[in-house]
């Protein structure tokens, strides 16, 4: 069967309903899921299928909706929490990294917390400081926890797939600015396992490892680089727990350059890690120092200009690979 | 609210006096060892005091209904029936321990039991005794969830988020409020707007359950069943039992015998303590029953000194205990 151009907003909803007619056991809770039709239309259509049983509406509660997803998760459930955007899940910060992180450890196995948490993430509409955050890294950070970013709808439904029948908590974010992005994606089912990297391009002067939206300023990044002679290979990690560094660790050996790009903060951060890593793991190989492009170290401001000031973008891609090649 | 009072049978209150003695003197025994340096750790909440709500609440329920609580968790455990050589061993971090080691003296859990386990953010298991009924109703099935919570867990967003959810969605839920007058070190007219806790049931439009003597085990048996079989049928309940702290809120706490006033109130609770107020029952309705009592009080003696030597020769868990677990 041809595969259909499908944007990401339908890869996700189709995987999601896909999952829910399989499974009894899978269902969705969350603010506006239901009679709303979901805040971003994940869920459109789902309240008229599988009714109120399974499409939970909630309270403006993200603590218990965390917490309670964990709890039914606990008991047998597979809950698939929406949690709006990820700005609010610091409400949820607790049940996230305290319960579903933890209870399977702490208990020795006594429990399993089979939980996707869905949140929809990033910046650029002005939505200003609060209502701004990529803070997926700060997520990665914890044990116990899975963390997926899909870039494109075909990687989103395949990860989505996979996130909800895996048995263990799931944090799993949408970029806000990939949901209406199209690319092909197979009528036949698929999965695509946790912790599994993608190589998105290939090229032997320099490796950019990104995440989510990122991948899509490296890939038109290595595009414009490529009409200058100098070829990127892109590889896209989709998942900061487990980190699958094996294929950067291959292209870096080959390439001997690296740029980590990607959507969130610089201190602490997903660029942070993988230059650790690659100077533990690939010291040798190193031609030059590993770059960094990431957003600013400031809050998001609401005029637009300053705003697009503070973000990394393609042609900062593009810069930074060209010091690294100096 | 039904009220169908059916007095215990002389069986049944023996078993709970067995019960409550038996927590005594494993808390009691916990004490000690934490003490002398057989315990360790910076955590350590003793029940001492409490017992008589736990027992009588956690005896209200059937064997497929489910309890969950916070960090002051050994007594919860051994009323609903979980080995306590398991429970000291957890206590000394063994790998025969309830969670091998690796939850300590406030995550004891027993999921063959419907146990879900201590928890130590403050109100942090409330969400998920949300969660866990909402399973029950999920499937159809009539279980319950008895949550235990002590009055310091009022007061955070937990509280009023799972409260609400568990109305919103007719959850069968018994929250359960073991008011021992102090959170920490604050006490509950301190840090509460309304004291009378009970009566935040009315904010969320959930049946308010009563308010009864926490010390009192036959008490609190009675209401925790009228307020599992009003779950069972309605959906939530909010209720309270009042009891009181015998020990420091927890072993560090180096604070709370010198409090104002504590020797006093202290000695005003023991009056109502769970074992004397049972023992009184037993004896003016069953005659001579203090041989009978004697009796339990050394076989619970020898339970906890059963349960050190079990978990003193246990072996410590192991790196592969380390790294196991983190993921399914």
């Amino acid at each position: 069967m041809a595969d259909k151009n499908v944007s990401m907003r339908e890869a996700l909803r189709s995987a999601l309903m896909e999952e829910m007619e399989r499974d009894e056991s899978v269902f969705v809770m969350g603010e506006e899921v239901g009679a709303w039709q979901g805040t971003h239309r994940i869920t459109a259509g789902f309240l008229e299928k599988f009714g109120e049983k399974r499409v939970r509406d909630t309270p403006i509660s993200e603590m218990v909706i965390a917490g309670a997803a964990v709890g039914a998760a606990m008991a047998g459930l597979r809950p698939v929490a929406e949690i709006m955007t990820i700005n609010f899940a610091f409400l949820s910060f607790d049940a996230i990294v305290n319960a579903a992180a933890k209870v399977h450890y702490m208990f020795n196995g006594q429990f399993k917390v089979p939980l996707v948490i869905r949140a929809a993430s990033g910046w650029g509409n002005q939505a200003t400081a609060t209502h701004s955050h990529t803070p997926e890294p700060v997520f990665a950070h914890f044990p116990g926890l899975y963390v997926g970013c899909p870039s494109n709808a075909h990687d989103a439904k395949g990860m989505l797939k996979a996130a909800i029948r895996d048995d263990n908590p799931v944090l799993f974010t949408e970029s806000i600015a990939l949901y209406p992005k199209a690319s092909p994606v197979p009528d036949e089912e698929y999965l695509i396992p946790i912790g599994k990297s993608d190589v998105k391009r290939e090229g032997k002067d320099v490796t950019l490892v990104s995440y989510a939206r990122g991948v899509e300023w490296s890939l038109d990044a290595a595009k414009q680089l490529a009409s200058e002679g100098i070829e990127a290979e892109v590889v896209d990690l989709r998942w900061l727990r487990p980190l699958d560094l094996e294929p950067v660790f291959e292209s870096f050996k080959r390439t001997n350059h690296c740029v980590v790009v990607e959507e969130s903060l610089p201190h602490f951060s997903f660029g942070s890690e993988i230059a650790a890593q690659l100077q533990e793991a690939a010291f040798d190989y190193m031609d030059a120092p590993i770059k960094r492009v990431s957003a600013m170290d400031v809050p998001l401001p609401y005029a637009h200009d300053i705003e697009l000031m503070a973000l990394p973008n393609a042609q900062k891609v593009v810069n930074a690979v060209k010091e690294v090649l100096k | 609210m039904a009220t169908n009072t059916i007095a215990p049978d002389k069986e049944k209150l023996l078993d709970w006096y067995h019960q409550i003695v038996l927590i005594r003197q494993f808390e009691n025994a916990c004490d000690d060892l934490y003490k002398q340096k057989r315990i360790t750790g910076v955590y350590l909440h003793l029940y001492s005091g409490l017992e008589a709500t736990g027992v009588g609440s956690v005896a209200a329920l059937g064997k497929n209904d489910n309890v969950i609580t916070a960090y002051r968790d050994h007594g919860i455990a051994i009323a609903r029936g979980v080995d306590p050589k398991l429970v000291m061993a957890e206590m000394m971090g063994k790998r025969t321990g309830t969670s091998g080691g690796k939850g300590g003296s406030m995550h004891i859990a027993e999921r063959d039991l419907n146990f879900w386990g201590g928890y130590a953010i403050v109100a942090g298991h409330l969400p998920l005794a949300a969660g866990i009924a909402l399973k029950e109703k999920y499937v159809g099935s009539e279980n319950v969830v008895l949550c235990l919570m002590g009055d310091g867990s009022t007061n955070n967003g937990y509280f009023h988020e799972s409260l609400n959810l568990s109305a919103v969605w007719d959850l069968p839920v018994v929250w359960l409020i073991e008011n021992n007058l102090v959170g920490m070190g604050t006490r509950v007219e301190t840090s509460s707007g309304q004291p009378d806790l009970v009566k935040r049931a009315i904010a969320y439009g959930m049946e308010e359950g009563p308010r009864v003597d926490g010390q009192d085990v036959i008490a609190v048996h009675q209401a925790v069943s009228e307020a599992v079989e009003y779950a069972r049928k309605h959906g939530p309940i909010l209720m309270e039992t009042l009891t009181y702290r015998y020990k420091g809120h927890g072993v560090s706490d180096k604070q709370y015998d010198v409090r104002e006033g504590f020797k006093e109130e202290l000695d005003e609770w023991h009056h109502k303590d769970p074992i004397t107020i049972l023992a009184n029952y037993l004896k003016a309705n069953f005659g001579d029953i203090q041989p009978e009592l004697d009796q339990i009080q050394q076989e619970a003696d020898k339970t906890v000194a059963e349960a050190i030597a079990f978990a003193e020769s246990s072996p410590n868990p192991t790196y592969e205990d380390l790294i196991s677990n983190v993921y399914v």
